[in-house]
């Protein structure tokens, strides 16, 4: 660290800035195109199948990378929530499934 | 679908907060080690802090670290934008699907409230709007909350940059992708999310394969939501 703690790049200001404008955008943007579009019963139903799309997609491509593990933990997940049906519990067992497994993989 | 009993109280916000609560380790976690990362790529304090606070998008700021070079120069800052527009393209679906709740609200309240949207509090508040509750407070109070523990975590991360040394040994990185899964179980209802989540999961996991990246959320979840829409009962 040349500079101090407190200072900041110009130009990286002027970066942040724009990210944070384009992220902006994005968080805005689609909720008001949705404004502007006829709520039709087929539009309805789309936006109704989005969320579990949307979860669907984020959490495959994380199993993909992770790998067996994260996947198995994944399980354990679903079967706390189906079982439990508590969210705290949930992150719990899946955390402590990670944390057991990969204990027992650096033991052996 | 006009809903006319849509509220805000503050009772709201904090009942959002408060289920935030037991997902705070996985959000410090990966705030701690974005600073880490910010620290290690010779980012300033203040600088590291700036772009954790007003970015607030945690998969998009990993991205843009590593694109980041010193000193920044136009190329530099035009592929930073990029990968963040990129990573969070699924923005735009999550705030499409807030319409039917927030969309009851005045535009110069929901306009602000949606600089603290992220894929956490979007699924809490529409996981509470499932079980019937129309209290738009637990969107702002938990987005409020989020940023706070968010903003907050990078400072301890990038002084002490070996504190959390990995994360993955507490098991700190699944809880996260755990929440999500524990949000969709109540989502199921019969075959239509059946096919509709088989048909993104196909979707994300051949664009995965392809590209790689976060195209996957964008491309698998508009398949979703299409197989939905067209999949009468």
């Amino acid at each position: 660290m040349t500079d101090g703690a407190f200072s900041a790049d110009g130009m990286f200001l002027l970066t942040v800035t724009c990210m944070a404008l384009v992220t902006y955008a994005l968080r805005a943007g689609g909720y008001w195109a949705m404004g502007r579009l006829p709520i039709t019963p087929r539009v309805r139903r789309g936006l109704e199948a989005l969320p579990g799309a949307i979860i669907v997609s984020t959490v495959l491509p994380i199993v993909l990378k992770g790998g067996i593990t994260v996947g198995l933990c994944l399980v354990v997940a679903a079967a706390a929530q189906v079982f439990l049906r508590k969210e705290y519990v949930t992150v719990f067992c899946a955390a402590a499934a990670a944390a057991a497994m990969r204990q027992a993989a650096g033991l052996s | 679908m006009l809903e006319k009993n849509v509220t805000l109280s503050f009772r709201g916000c904090v009942q959002g907060a408060a289920l935030c609560i037991p997902l705070s380790p996985g959000i410090i976690a990966l705030g701690m080690v974005f600073g880490t990362v910010a620290a290690q790529k010779g980012l300033t304090f203040l600088e590291a802090v700036l772009i954790n606070s007003l970015v607030f998008a945690g998969a998009s700021q990993f991205v843009a670290m590593e694109v980041y070079n010193d000193p920044i120069t136009w190329t530099t800052l035009i592929v930073m934008v990029g990968v963040t527009a990129a990573v969070n393209m699924r923005m735009l679906l999550i705030g499409a699907s807030l319409r039917p709740w927030l969309g009851q609200v005045p535009s110069r309240q929901t306009y602000p409230s949606l600089l603290f949207l992220t894929d956490l509090n979007w699924i809490l508040a529409l996981a509470q709007y499932d079980k019937g509750n129309r209290d738009w407070g637990v969107f702002l109070g938990s987005g409020l909350f989020t940023w706070a523990v968010w903003s907050l975590s990078v400072i301890p991360g990038y002084f002490a940059g070996g504190l959390i040394s990995d994360p993955k040994i507490f098991g700190l990185d699944v809880i996260l992708p755990a929440f999500f899964v524990a949000m969709l179980v109540p989502l199921w209802r019969g075959k239509r999310q059946t096919v509709s989540w088989l048909v993104a999961g196909i979707v994300a996991g051949v664009t995965w394969w392809l590209v790689g990246g976060y195209w996957s959320i964008f491309t698998g979840a508009i398949a979703g939501a299409f197989a939905g829409a067209y999949l009468d009962d």
